[in-house]
């Protein structure tokens, strides 16, 4: 029963790997190893060359004790609450509306998927055009009152305007999962439970979202970490709003690479990401060890 | 208790037609016992008087009112599915008593209807458990309690004994019985096994690709089936058949070449006629060879059954089952003489499958015919 292939020499297995062995070498480990060194040392004044002076604990010192770090966190479990939240309900609402057949359903489930294959940074910038307050497809709303829509002066609309576009691109992702989920439930169960009195709504809470537990904690999971930390919000929120204004979308992403590439504070930034991993570390934990209790495996 | 009327009700799935305008009454408080082949309809017609799907043409009624247009939960229908369909995330308290939930039902009244309904289906002990931890016979009952919670007009089974062990389907065929005299509810039992048919039954309705062949009592439809299908679908062994024509006289066929007596009113009113000759094993008898009014019949082979045997014999290339007594014994490839007594002959047209006493005028409801003998 066991496929496993046997290869007589050592070096023909070896050979297979490399490429793959090297990609995660110099992409993943070696950052990874330079991330924890820079985070425990003091980038010398010009860059490059010089001694590196191992500072201990210094560096997150400086991070913890600035308020702009404090907001910045804040603002991206805001970000990663509300956008996995608003994508992961409107893709349920979807799904449930494609699961019971309603019209046109076999196109929509066609192109409800296609937000998820184009890049944050292209979604990032469509949205900015038709966000555009003076001249985008929304502007007509400031024609009614003047500012009533702009995120380039507001800091609640511009978080409102990432939200969207994070929302609006995991749609697709969520939706495909929880309509192959849907379609999972067997079909008796509902019409029992239809059999039993209960309408649509009642349905969906008391047997779909039940039985589809399973995959909602994984996109809970995968949604959450994908907000918190993922490229797409660095994408997204670089395309649109450059983490302002007044850093009001300054997310942790966002704010770590900015703080590195532009501000050129590598040791600062190193020691964010490591707070970044950390909490991600505690956030997985959290869902697995309490909010996994509660969904009913088959 | 509520009268069920099904009128010219037709269903097409895009443009194939899966029942050809049925036409039925169920009366208050009878348990109808709906039986046919797999696709003959009988499960879709159980679902369109749910509710579950949808009527495309004609009318259904529960007690009077026509409900083509009501949603499954507006129609006072419960119905316990082939396959259980429990929810598996709820223990059998709550898969009990869910109906009562939805209706907002107070919880003490609630527990109160479960601890009743479990009693009833012998389920106290295990109101705690999941679904996954019942056997088969177990979550039957739990869907039974299920619907019987919801103190319904109509009761609708479909097929829910064919997922259970043989031993287990007879026992439960005996709960259902009692269930429905102690519930007096109009019941709809649909299923493909002709035993569970036969003993349930008040009213036994079988239906063929769409159509319904007959309606009567299970006697009734075991002694005067309407169409050869029926004749054929009833009894076990199925029926025995010989093609043949009706002699001038009216009273005989022939049957290798040997005179086979038949009833000379029916035969005398169909002379000539091509006709299909039907006898049940249990009618036909084994004699030895060359007893008078006998055929000679080489045995082909023996089902022994214990209790009695199924002798499978062979004339002119023709085979015929025959059941015996349990002392009547035959060796394979002996002769014997094969008697049908001409009272259990069944004859029915070759070209439209009708029982020729009823034919041509399709009778749908011959409740008050006397049963042959």
């Amino acid at each position: 029963m066991n496929k496993r292939a046997v290869f007589k020499s050592w070096w023909l297995p070896v050979l297979f790997a490399l490429p793959q062995l090297l990609l995660i070498l110099f992409f993943f480990y070696w950052p990874a190893i330079s991330v924890f060194n820079w985070a425990f040392t003091l980038e010398p004044a010009f860059g490059g060359a010089g001694e590196r002076l191992f500072v201990g604990l210094d560096n997150f010192r400086d991070v913890f004790a600035d308020r702009e770090y404090w907001r910045s966190v804040s603002l991206s479990l805001f970000f990663a609450f509300t956008a996995t939240g608003l994508s992961m309900l409107i893709a349920f609402v979807l799904a449930i509306c494609v699961d019971r057949q309603l019209k046109g359903s076999g196109l929509f489930r066609f192109f409800y998927i296609w937000p998820y294959a184009i890049a944050a940074p292209a979604v990032g910038l469509a949205f900015r055009f038709i966000f555009a307050p003076e001249s985008g497809l929304i502007a007509v709303v400031n024609t009614w009152s003047p500012d009533l829509w702009n995120p380039a002066k507001y800091g609640s609309h511009a978080m409102i305007l990432i939200i969207i576009c994070f929302a609006w691109k995991w749609i697709g992702y969520n939706f495909i999962f929880m309509t192959a989920g849907l379609q999972s439930i067997p079909r008796s169960l509902l019409e029992a439970s239809s059999m039993d009195g209960s309408g649509p709504v009642r349905r969906a809470l008391d047997i779909q979202i039940p039985l589809l537990a399973p995959t909602l904690f994984f996109l809970l999971v995968l949604n959450l970490t994908e907000s918190f930390v993922g490229p797409d919000t660095f994408g997204i929120v670089d395309l649109t709003t450059e983490g302002g204004p007044n850093k009001a979308t300054d997310v942790m992403v966002y704010r770590i690479v900015s703080e590195a590439f532009r501000g050129l504070n590598y040791s600062g930034a190193a020691a964010q990401s490591l707070v970044l991993i950390a909490l991600i570390m505690v956030f997985t934990f959290i869902q697995f060890r309490f909010v996994e209790r509660r969904v009913h495996y088959k | 208790m509520a009268e069920i009327g099904i009128k010219d009700v037709r269903k097409t799935y895009g443009s194939t037609p899966i029942l050809h305008g049925v036409d039925l009454n169920f009366k208050s408080g009878e348990f109808v016992v709906i039986l046919g082949p797999s696709g003959c309809g009988k499960s879709t017609l159980l679902r369109m008087i749910a509710g579950l799907e949808e009527i495309t043409s004609g009318e259904i009624s529960i007690d009077g009112k026509v409900v083509n247009n009501l949603e499954p939960r507006d129609r006072g229908c419960s119905m316990v599915f082939q396959n259980y369909a429990l929810y598996p995330h709820m223990n059998v308290a709550a898969n009990i008593g869910y109906a009562l939930k939805v209706a907002g039902v107070p919880r003490a009244e609630r527990d109160r209807r479960i601890a009743e309904t479990a009693k009833i289906v012998g389920l106290e002990e295990l109101l705690d458990r999941k679904p996954a931890q019942l056997s088969g016979g177990q979550r039957q009952r739990v869907a039974m309690g299920r619907a019987i919670i919801r103190e319904p007009k109509v009761f609708l089974f479909d097929e829910p004994l064919s997922n259970l062990d043989a031993k287990l389907r007879v026992q439960m065929r005996v709960e259902i019985r009692r269930l429905h005299k102690r519930l007096s509810a109009t019941s709809v039992f649909v299923t493909h096994d002709q035993v569970e048919a036969m003993t349930l039954a008040d009213k036994l309705i079988v239906m063929n690709k769409g159509h319904v062949e007959q309606v009567g009592t299970p006697l009734e439809i075991y002694h005067r089936p309407r169409t050869r299908f029926v004749g054929t679908f009833i009894g076990s062994p199925a029926m025995n058949f010989f093609n043949t024509t009706i002699a001038p006289s009216g009273d005989h066929v022939l049957l290798d070449g040997i005179k086979q007596a038949i009833d000379p009113v029916l035969g005398g009113k169909n002379v000539g006629a091509t006709v299909s000759v039907g006898i049940r094993p249990e009618h036909c008898r084994l004699v030895p060879a060359g007893t008078v009014n006998s055929v000679p019949a080489n045995v082909d082979f023996v089902e022994e059954l214990g209790s009695g045997r199924i002798v499978h014999v062979e004339i002119d290339g023709m085979s015929f089952a025959v059941s015996v007594e349990e002392d009547q014994f035959f060796e394979q490839g002996a002769v014997a003489g094969l008697q049908l007594p001409a009272e259990h002959i069944h004859l029915f047209s070759l070209q439209s499958g009708l029982r020729l006493d009823d034919a041509p005028v399709a009778t749908r409801q011959p409740a008050t015919k006397t049963v042959a003998a």
